[in-house]
């Protein structure tokens, strides 16, 4: 893991220490709300419906049990105990004071981590794979880029005011664990005929206008990354509107010009790019590089673990859910839910952030990710070991078996904080995880990935899950459009939506209407929810959904 | 006649605490909306929003917001207005766990 150097440590502490001083003429007055606010929101302060928030980056959702403590640290010192992790592998703490945000940040540099860029109309936290560097599928691990691009655009000049934020993701296998195709620019590394580069895809994104990132290059080579990434960049910064914030994202500057005239303009300025970089860039990756070595695992002895499979359904259920194949064969990658039902997703309290810290000390190699789905993750965990990191997750609340399926929902925050949010969204995810739990059926039903988001900006990520949540603003009442079909992975689709909206009270019935609707339409259960909405289309899961309401209706 | 004007009140969010505030008849920022002043006339209220303006250096984002009188002062007729009363529905935090014997 990357670990900031002297530079790193002064640059920091020179940009907490103007903080503090606008923050201080802030409040003598000296500074006027208009003036504040950009200076608050670079550096991660958002003033929300009931507080101040404060969004902590975690570069590629890699943290470090210090860091961990640290996060919990925060959260029992100057907030309510707890601290929400969000779809971008980032932390969020809901009830900031404004007098002490100073001191917040001031904590969280004494760990090398800040709140810079995680807002505003930059370049924000970079996303990865959760799984990176231990994934059986992956190239190689691919946060060493990741953390490359960080600094690059930590403070760039050329790109701190962009038409609109910027969002990279990067990623190294076939696979898709970070949505990279619903990024502003998505990063695969890939070998060609011995060589190391990477495919680059532009233009994906969320929000009002949802769309699949395209392919701007097929290939570009490894020491090309930073310059080729500055021509995208200033092609966005020249032809980006500004005139229209709905319009101002990287997807529709590509839609609206055209792919081809998109990369012809990329193109034609990557040479003078290119000159400008003698490669400083590159040596310095390879220095990176070496801090990112996958620990050395010891062979282990498997033995308790297949032991507790055996005689523990309990545990083997969660096992089967949570613990995914690692390369190393007697080794784990173990998700951690923060989905317990009826919980909020996302949200881990300071206790639970501190005890894993602990189980990453004595078993997990010192190295705890954050995902985009809101969950932690364990990378490498000896398969031995993994019976008592379970129990030691279970005494804690952490121990809910469900990584992947429904209860696994994605939230943004919603109206319970978000000043954006048109709607709730945490109550929704809430009583659709507890009816399941109520129902007892989602092992039965499998993988199927339900996303909530509280408002069009889609932070919960609705468009890509295989069903899908909006809550809008209806003539002053609450109500869900559904979307199905999504499909956040390698073969990323945008959902489809279903027909009218449900309100706050019809949308857990309706939901369970669709599951129940699958269960019958499935040929068998390995078949997914996606697939038998492949096969069989809208209809069957429309019928589900509004036939029934119009029966019950009748029936009233 | 006019259109109906739909009573107000000047809500904010504190400087320094971040907290939700109403305006009182009396110039105070209160954290209970039923103290809050209610303005019943158009020309009134945005004299009133005006003045929470000027005072930049005590709350955030003074705005107007639509109520309907109630039995004990103001009543939010949006939900949106509701949540910034109570608090979050996920967990018992904000005004709704801050003494509201006050009043």
């Amino acid at each position: 893991m990357y670990t900031y150097n002297d530079f790193d440590r002064a640059f920091l502490a020179e940009r907490n220490r103007q903080f503090r001083a606008q923050v201080e003429r802030r409040i003598s007055g000296a500074l006027t709300e208009d003036e504040f606010r950009p200076l608050r929101l670079m550096n991660g302060l958002y003033l929300q419906l009931h507080a101040y928030m404060l969004r902590v980056a975690i570069p590629y959702g890699s943290l470090d049990p210090a860091k961990l403590r640290q996060l919990a640290y925060l959260a029992e010192r100057w907030d309510k105990g707890y601290g929400h992790f969000t779809t971008r592998t980032n932390i969020q703490y809901h009830w900031s004071k404004l007098r002490e945000v100073p001191d917040m940040l001031d904590a969280l540099a004494e760990v090398g981590m800040h709140a810079i860029q995680t807002s505003g109309n930059t370049i924000r936290n970079v996303t990865s794979d959760h799984f990176a560097g231990a994934a059986a599928d992956e190239l190689t691990d691919p946060r060493p880029v990741a953390e490359l691009i960080r600094q690059w655009s930590t403070d760039h000049p050329e790109f701190q005011f962009l038409p609109r934020k910027f969002k990279i993701a990067v990623i190294a296998s076939e696979a898709d664990r970070a949505v990279m195709k619903s990024h502003d620019i998505g990063l695969r590394i890939v070998e060609r005929d011995g060589a190391r580069g990477y495919q680059v895809w532009v233009g994906g994104g969320m929000g009002r206008t949802p769309m699949v990132a395209r392919l701007l290059r097929d290939f570009l080579p490894e020491a090309d990354l930073l310059p080729y990434l500055e021509a995208v960049l200033a092609t966005y910064n020249r032809l980006g509107r500004r005139d229209n914030k709905y319009k101002a994202r990287i997807k529709i500057t590509v839609f609206e010009n055209g792919l081809d005239t998109f990369r012809d303009e990329v193109e034609a300025l990557f040479p003078a790019r290119r000159a400008a970089f003698s490669g400083v860039d590159q040596d310095w990756l390879a220095d990176i590089r070496a801090r990112f070595v996958t620990p050395t695992l010891p062979e282990r002895d498997a033995q308790a673990y297949y032991a507790a499979r055996d005689t523990d359904p309990v545990f083997r259920a969660w096992a089967d859910t949570n613990v995914t194949p690692h390369r190393h064969a007697d080794h784990g990658i173990v998700s951690i839910s923060l989905k317990a039902h009826g919980a909020t997703p996302g949200d881990a309290s300071a206790d639970q952030m501190r005890l894993v810290a602990d189980l990453a000390e004595l078993y997990g190699h010192n190295d705890i990710r954050v995902s985009h789905a809101q969950n932690l993750v364990l990378p490498h965990v000896a398969l031995g070991d993994i019976p008592t990191v379970y129990a030691a997750l279970r005494e804690a609340g952490l121990g809910t078996a469900n990584i992947g399926l429904a209860s696994d929902i994605i939230a943004c925050p919603g109206m319970d904080y978000c000043a954006l949010a048109t709607a709730r969204s945490i109550p929704v995810a809430q009583g659709i995880a507890t009816r399941l739990e109520e129902l007892k059926i989602e092992h039965e039903v499998g993988h199927l990935q339900i996303k909530i988001s509280g408002c069009i900006n889609a932070c919960g990520h609705h468009h890509v899950g295989h069903i899908g949540i909006l809550g809008l603003d209806r003539a002053g009442v609450e109500n869900y459009q559904i979307t199905l079909g999504g499909d956040p992975s390698e073969t990323t689709a945008i959902g489809t939506r279903t027909g009218p909206g449900f309100a706050y009270d019809e949308i857990v019935p309706a939901v369970e209407r669709l599951i129940f609707a699958y269960l019958d339409l499935r040929e068998g259960p390995e078949e997914t929810f996606l697939e038998t909405y492949k096969r069989l289309g809208m209809e069957p899961f429309k019928s589900a959904l509004y036939d029934q309401e119009a029966r019950a209706h009748a029936a009233e | 006649m006019a259109r109906e004007f739909t009573p107000k009140v000047v809500t904010a969010n504190a400087l320094i605490e971040g907290d939700v505030v109403y305006l009182t008849a009396d110039d105070r920022w209160t954290r209970h909306l039923s103290e809050a002043e209610l303005l019943i006339d158009e020309a009134d209220a945005e004299y009133r929003l005006l003045q929470a303006q000027a005072r930049a250096h005590e709350i955030v984002g003074a705005y107007l917001a639509d109520m309907r009188p109630g039995e004990s002062g103001p009543e939010p007729t949006h939900f949106r207005e509701d949540f910034r009363r109570k608090g979050p529905s996920n967990l018992f935090h904000g005004k709704q766990s801050e003494g509201l014997s006050h009043a």
